[in-house]
């Protein structure tokens, strides 16, 4: 048996996460296996007849695909001529611009820009990835989802992401027959919640593309890449059909980005040896290759495993640079949740949320965990206020808002209704009240009981049968009285029309501007440049809701007003031996009348004085007006006390007691942590200061030990409390005798 | 002024079109001649590539959903033969859609060569 320190340890959560021993032969690690080939290109005749270890007859696949159409060959020789380390320089250089290294890297085979990016260091890949997204305003993808593929739920989660930020709302289905249903209710959600969210359906490939020429969708993302043939292939395509696909999309004016990640290979079995990074840089390759104008990347459905390798997560990362250098939309990961502890997962993400991408997560768990059918994600709705909080923490744009929780309420209940009345109108389903009612007010789907299954899949059903299109639901939710709703939808459809969100990076604002590549090109070179919010975004960012001012907490306090300790006449000296004085703070009774353990002052001073008597002491409760420091209250009542032995109290209930002979920082007992302090304690400070006026020495009362992070909950409060306390002590104000009265009075 | 596929334009895809009946799938479809302004957009902002799929996806655009759906089928892996993704690939020729008949006659022989054919 371990000593009980790893006993303890290993109980931890981090220890639920699988960790591998570095293997090359099965593709567990993160950069630069012995397989890895060296960088190489060989240009005849405008024609590359050799690429990173392999000649033009050995090829695979990939390689052909990349090497006829991914290259740049007019720089290529420039750029694979110049040294890693030269190259890993610029690309952290703030005064080499973004157009530069794009330029260069379009060159650049899949093997180098592996081994440049693979030199770069944490720190310098923030500052890389500041520098080489596309578009200047970062944004932020959810997952809304449910297990029931509740189309009610569905619409007003939708809503409620909308009104959080999102821009991109990815859907899924735990039942594939559902997949169209899902994608109407998301879309009508989606419009509920704000002007134009982009919504996809992520199912397998050939639907997602049916879905989306029915204008169902109005992106689409679920379009993976592998790095070797073999898993190419296992996963029914190759370089050749993806490329078709994706100007199958375009060519309905639909936005696309294909998937990968690293360790995905290796997962399947088929890494061949490589490591992550340099299969991940073979499908960026081919991503820009093939046309997409963006990639998912940074682990995706593996980032668990490539987290379980050395160095991995900064491989997650470097991936997504590639793809930004690759002058293509990067959707940085940060989705499948990669580790059952809270602070590995943070340490994943935290560098690139300071960073800013595109998309920050290429799927925020927007629903509860166990809703997101995609599995649970490196963030969920458990997390958004941590999210929110950690964006005002760093004055950083994650693509997220606070939302009002009324205004959440208001659109759920529109969602909501707009489904249950499309659906209808469309002759797709009906939905009982009691099931709307349950779906506005539900936190996942585990609260609404009232959920049929069979009603999306039958909905989905004559969605597809009849040929439903965005059209028609367009159309419907005009009919049934959404016509804002109805005018969103149809401003997607008229995008697709436009095209300009076809080109790299796009999303809508609320005002449908796209913002792109082409229209919010990043221009960050160096301090002082780049993306900054504007002042109206960072008031969102810096405004969270759980924030408190001292006027929230004098409102607070107020709550709790008494009249029940009044003033008596000026204090006087006490001369009895059995006479304790209770020095109260200059606030207490006038201005604050609750502790931070929310006991009201007055039953503290009740225990303190039950605690005297029982010791056959005389308390007498005296304000001292003229500081606000307890030890000099705790002194001053002891100068007044007869026996020379006080209580000192603050209204926020922190308490002492002291002696007339002492300095004012010296004290014989003290409960310093107020919000820990309960009555019995209280009374037990009240009998041992009976004890120390009798001449006796008591067992010190100690403050109540507490593993919580009792500062960060009630410092913004005490600071707010000694506000109201100094505004109330005067320099020259005199002290006060004060009796507690045992019932309110009138006046 | 964009115009969809059908010839309407952009700022007449409303509301009251709809209302009125007035709007088909195709006035909500993107024309050619956009994919051919965002192929050059895209090449100025440095993405040859992006502008090569745009330019093959008008080609793409006025071929049926269901021509689409089985021209990429037909790439998928094990699907065709050889013949087969020639006869596509003549077949898109023929209707001036020459770039993804180059893609798939590409398709072919790399397919024979890595024994990925049917």
């Amino acid at each position: 048996m371990t000593v009980g320190r790893f006993r303890f340890m290993d109980q931890q959560r981090v220890n639920l996460d699988g960790f591998a021993v570095e293997d090359a032969s099965l593709g567990l690690l993160a950069f630069n296996s012995p397989a890895d080939p060296e960088p190489d290109l060989l240009i005849v005749e405008g024609r590359v007849t050799r690429m990173d270890g392999r000649d033009e007859s050995d090829f695979d696949s990939i390689d052909a695909f990349i090497a006829a159409h991914g290259l740049d060959l007019g720089v290529a020789r420039e750029a694979m001529a110049i040294d890693n380390t030269a190259l890993a320089r610029m690309i952290v250089d703030p005064g080499v611009p973004r157009s530069e290294l794009v330029r260069l890297v379009a060159g650049m085979t899949p093997a180098k820009l592996a081994r440049v990016l693979a030199a770069l260091r944490p720190a310098e890949l923030v500052i890389a990835m500041t520098k080489a997204r596309a578009r200047r305003t970062p944004s932020n993808q959810a997952h809304v989802t449910n297990r029931s593929d509740d189309p009610l739920l569905l619409a007003a989660d939708a809503a409620t992401a909308a009104a959080f930020g999102f821009r991109e709302v990815e859907t899924t289905v735990p039942v594939l027959g559902d997949a169209a249903s899902n994608a109407v209710a998301v879309s009508i959600g989606a419009a509920v919640g704000s002007p134009g969210v982009l919504v996809q359906c992520s199912v397998e490939e050939a639907l997602e593309l049916e879905m989306g020429m029915r204008g169902l969708v109005s992106y689409a993302e679920t379009v993976s890449l592998y790095g070797t043939e073999q898993i190419f292939i296992d996963g029914d395509d190759t370089p050749w059909s993806k490329a078709f696909l994706t100007s199958a999309y375009a060519s309905r004016g639909i936005k696309m980005r294909v998937t990968s990640g690293g360790g995905a290979e290796a997962l399947m079995g088929g890494a061949e040896g490589c490591s992550m990074f340099y299969l991940e840089a073979r499908c960026v390759s081919l991503a820009r290759a093939i046309g997409a104008q963006g990639v998912q990347n940074g682990g995706i459905d593996s980032a668990s495993v490539a987290g379980s390798v050395p160095g991995g997560v900064r491989s997650m990362m470097a991936e997504n640079l590639m793809v930004m250098l690759r002058n293509l939309e990067a959707c940085t990961g940060n989705d499948a949740l990669m580790s059952e502890s809270e602070v590995r997962r943070t340490s994943r993400t935290h560098p690139i949320f300071i960073a800013g991408t595109d998309f920050i997560c290429s799927g925020f768990g927007s629903i509860q965990r166990y809703d997101n059918m995609f599995g649970p994600s490196q963030w969920n709705a458990e997390d958004i206020d941590d999210y929110l909080v950690m964006q005002r923490d760093w004055g950083i744009d994650g693509g997220l808002k606070t939302a009002d929780a009324n205004e959440v309420e208001r659109l759920r209940r529109r969602a909501a209704e707009a489904v249950r009345d499309v659906y209808r109108h469309l002759g797709l389903a009906e939905f009982s009240d009691e099931w709307v009612e349950q779906a506005i007010d539900a936190a996942g789907s585990k609260d609404v009981p009232a959920a049929d299954l069979m009603v999306p899949l039958t909905a989905a059903r004559l969605i597809r049968d009849t040929e439903i299109t965005m059209l028609d639901v367009a159309r419907a939710l005009d009919e049934c009285g959404y016509e804002q709703e109805a005018e969103r939808v149809l401003a997607m459809l008229r995008a697709r029309v436009e095209g300009d969100y076809l080109q790299t990076a796009a999303i809508f604002t609320e005002d449908m501007q796209v913002l792109s590549l082409i229209t919010d090109a990043n221009d960050y070179a160096g301090p002082g440049t780049g993306y900054q919010p504007t002042p109206a975004r960072q008031h969102e960012i810096d405004t969270v809701r759980q924030q408190r001012s001292v006027e929230d907490l004098r409102a607070e306090q107020a709550r709790s007003r008494s009249n029940r300790l009044r003033v008596v006449g000026p204090a006087t000296q006490g001369h009895d031996p059995r006479d304790v004085v209770i020095g109260v703070s200059a606030a207490t009774g006038r201005e604050l009348w609750v502790t931070l353990s929310g006991l009201p002052v007055n039953d503290v001073i009740e225990e303190l004085m039950a605690g005297l008597e029982e010791e056959g002491c005389t308390g007498r409760i005296v304000r001292i007006n003229d500081t606000i420091d307890l030890g000099r209250i705790g002194l001053e009542a002891a100068r007044l006390a007869g026996s020379g032995i006080a209580i000192g109290l603050q209204a926020k209930g922190t308490a002492l007691i002291h002696r007339r002979d002492l300095t004012p920082l010296a004290n014989l007992e003290l409960y310093s942590v107020a919000p820990t302090v309960t009555r019995e304690l209280y009374r037990q400070l009240g009998i041992n200061a009976g004890r120390h006026a009798k001449g006796s020495t008591p067992e010190p009362a100690r403050n109540p030990y507490s593993d919580e992070a009792i500062e960060a909950r009630y410092h913004t409060k005490v600071i707010s409390l000694v506000t109201i306390e100094r505004a109330c002590a005067q320099v020259d104000g005199e002290p006060e005798t004060l009796e507690l009265t045992a019932m309110e009075s009138d006046s | 002024m964009t115009r969809a596929r059908s010839g309407r334009e952009r700022d007449d895809i409303t509301l009251g079109a709809l209302r009125e009946s007035a709007l088909g799938n195709d006035d909500v479809r993107i024309h050619p001649e956009t994919l051919e302004h965002q192929a050059q957009v895209a090449e100025g902002a440095g993405n040859p590539q992006l502008a090569a799929n745009f330019r093959r996806a008008a080609e793409l655009s006025d071929l049926p959903d269901a021509e689409v759906l089985a021209i990429y089928e037909a790439l998928r892996p094990g699907r065709s033969s050889a013949a087969d993704l020639l006869a596509i690939a003549d077949s898109l020729q023929q209707r001036g859609a020459t770039m993804n008949a180059a893609l798939l006659r590409e398709a072919a022989a790399i397919y024979e060569r890595r024994g990925l054919l049917q």
